[in-house]
């Protein structure tokens, strides 16, 4: 009885073999996204753009969510390379563990754009990603406008070398060098316990400054906590990302600014950057993705 | 000689489930049964395969262990920076097999020497250990590992075109299988985690035997954790997070008592590849990774249900 069961099986499996070799039809409307984590409403917001770009263009989207693992990502792609999609988004959860996915759809001759982080060490066929130099800017011209010329100001910084640091800080001075007196620019790793001791400590030197900008929202929001207890309310707080705390601090009027990436339009606009290279259009090796002041 | 006849018919019948899954996948994905996406499955599972090989001798042992994940992680950390060093990459892995084997043999000696239990010792060695892995690698990936012939082999290399992942994996899986069956140590595993006081009374060195399932659980730990650090080039403080759960499961779905002493590695062989080709085909069919978790906790109740009728 076993014996026949099994060899029941066997027959059916090699029909089903037969069937399989036959469907090859084409994958070229396909598209895959390899999310890092649908755990962050970031990225949820990022494949919502991406899947209505996709429908909006006649396009059928394959979104696969890594939870953070770039082991489970790596394997996702191999089965995103073994559907034949046409092109693969790519939201690293890694920038160096994505290398040897990138190689490996290269091999498959499969293109691959990343999305939000990039990947180093291959070459991907464009980068998308927020303008955060433009971010910087934008946050400088605002506490620019809002304490005068010549004020004292602080620069919170992010994880020293981190791409987010440096673009920040680099459009931030761009933004305001030469017209704000910057006292202190100190790294708090973006992260708000450190914003508050990084914070209470340049207080204690500097009680006549004006406004702050952090490069990010956690360490803004331990900044505005610093200066609360040091009685320092009127302080300018500008902060970066529009995490949900952040825009309710902005809408309570303790913060005065952030700057908000728009995850939807990252999405769309990789889709659309996707559909344009599948149409033998050119397509621009980086693509940054515009952003919005939350005041 | 009964109780031996009811495993195998534990383990046929997770065959029949492997099967029946395959048959149902390659009529909904066209790409499921193509050659290059069979490599890629097998490609897929060794990682959870090599891990869950040495999760059957601690589990036919008695015994649970936690602390795998956390292991795969801190040897590949180790490895990646051995390997930064300029140490000839065959040393470095054979050093990371070591320290591996070490750590786990750490659980062992606190489970067997102090009488505890397995699954609060394992827990504290996996917290642990993930925390040293995040002192030394300071919280973020080791990279630039540099392209040594063997190293790069482990995780990305083929051979005919099959994976040599894969391959280390059957060779693991023929070898110990053999351990298990054929020699007097084998037994000796069966024996303690069937009826550990009758093993003792029968001269078996029990705590020794303990003692071991751990370090090579270890080891086989080391190994995964080798294959990812060359897979993704380079070591990731979080690499094998939630691995000890899909090494259990695996070892569960082949018809392995949770209880000891009773199981075989084949049933960890098909357990391994249910759960593999089931991440594969859900992804083959665009399932959402939101449902793809409802539907493997449901194949692993189903599967310890149908178990547990026989």
């Amino acid at each position: 009885m076993k014996k026949l069961l099994v060899s029941a099986l066997i027959v059916i499996i090699g029909a089903a073999l037969l069937i399989g070799c036959g469907g090859t039809g084409s994958s070229s409307k396909k598209i895959g996204l390899a999310i890092s984590t649908l755990n962050n409403p970031f990225f949820v917001t990022l494949k919502e753009g991406a899947e209505a770009k996709a429908k909006e263009l006649g396009y059928e989207l394959v979104v696969t969510d890594a939870q953070d693992d770039p082991a489970k990502q790596a394997g996702q792609i191999d089965d995103l390379i073994q559907k034949k999609v046409a092109v693969i988004l790519l939201n690293p959860c890694n920038s160096d563990a994505a290398k040897t996915m990138v190689e490996k759809a290269a091999k498959a001759k499969i293109p691959v754009i990343s999305v939000d982080r990039g990947v180093n060490g291959a070459t991907v066929l464009s980068h998308i990603a927020s303008d955060n130099v433009a971010g910087g800017v934008m946050a400088g011209e605002e506490l620019l406008a809002q304490v005068g010329p010549g004020a004292k100001v602080v620069e919170l910084q992010g994880i020293p070398g981190a791409s987010a640091t440096v673009d920040r800080g680099t459009g931030f001075h761009k933004a305001v060098d030469g017209k704000l007196e910057i006292v202190a620019s100190q790294p708090a790793d973006f992260n708000r316990d450190k914003g508050f001791t990084v914070m209470q400590n340049i207080i204690q030197g500097n009680k006549d400054i004006k406004g702050v900008f952090a490069h990010n929202d956690e360490m803004a929001l331990g900044a505005i906590q610093a200066l609360e207890a040091a009685k320092l309310q009127s302080v300018v707080v500008i902060g970066f990302d529009a995490t949900d705390d952040a825009v309710a601090a902005v809408k309570a009027g303790k913060m005065k600014a952030t700057v908000a990436q728009k995850p939807a339009l990252i999405g769309s606009m990789a889709v659309e950057t996707a559909v344009k290279h599948l149409k033998g259009e050119k397509v621009e090796a980086v693509i940054p993705v515009p952003l919005e002041l939350v005041k | 000689m009964k109780k031996k006849q009811l495993v195998i018919s534990g383990q046929f019948s997770s065959l029949i489930g492997l099967l029946f899954l395959g048959i149902v996948l390659s009529f909904l994905s066209s790409s499921f049964l193509s050659l290059s996406n069979l490599m890629n499955i097998l490609n897929q599972v060794s990682l959870n395969g090599l891990v869950a090989i040495g999760m059957t001798f601690v589990i036919l042992s008695g015994g649970i262990d936690l602390s795998v994940g956390s292991i795969l992680a801190l040897s590949g950390a180790v490895l990646a920076a051995l390997l930064k060093t300029g140490m000839p990459d065959f040393l470095s892995m054979i050093l990371a097999l070591l320290l591996g084997t070490i750590l786990g043999l750490a659980n062992g000696v606190f489970i067997s020497r102090f009488n505890l239990q397995p699954f609060i010792v394992s827990m504290a060695f996996m917290t642990m250990f993930r925390g040293a892995t995040f002192v030394f690698t300071q919280g973020r990936p080791i990279t630039g590992l540099g392209d040594k012939g063997i190293f790069v082999a482990a995780g990305r290399g083929e051979l005919y075109g099959v994976p040599l992942s894969g391959i280390i994996l059957l060779i693991g899986f023929a070898v110990t299988a053999f351990v298990l069956a054929k020699t007097v140590y084998g037994k000796g595993i069966y024996a303690i985690g069937g009826n550990p006081e009758a093993a003792r009374l029968s001269g078996l060195p029990v705590k020794g035997l303990r003692t071991s399932v751990y370090g090579i659980s270890g080891f086989f730990a080391a190994m995964a954790g080798i294959i990812l650090t060359s897979r993704l080039d380079s070591a990731q403080p979080l690499a094998g997070q939630g691995y000890e759960l899909d090494a259990i499961a695996a070892v569960v779905l082949g018809g392995t008592s949770l209880s000891g002493g009773r199981g075989f590695m084949v049933g960890t062989v098909i357990g391994a590849f249910i759960i593999g080709v089931l991440n594969n085909g859900l992804n083959l069919l665009e399932v959402s990774s939101f449902y793809q978790q409802i539907v493997k906790g449901a194949v692993i109740l189903l599967a310890v249900l149908l178990d547990r009728r026989k």
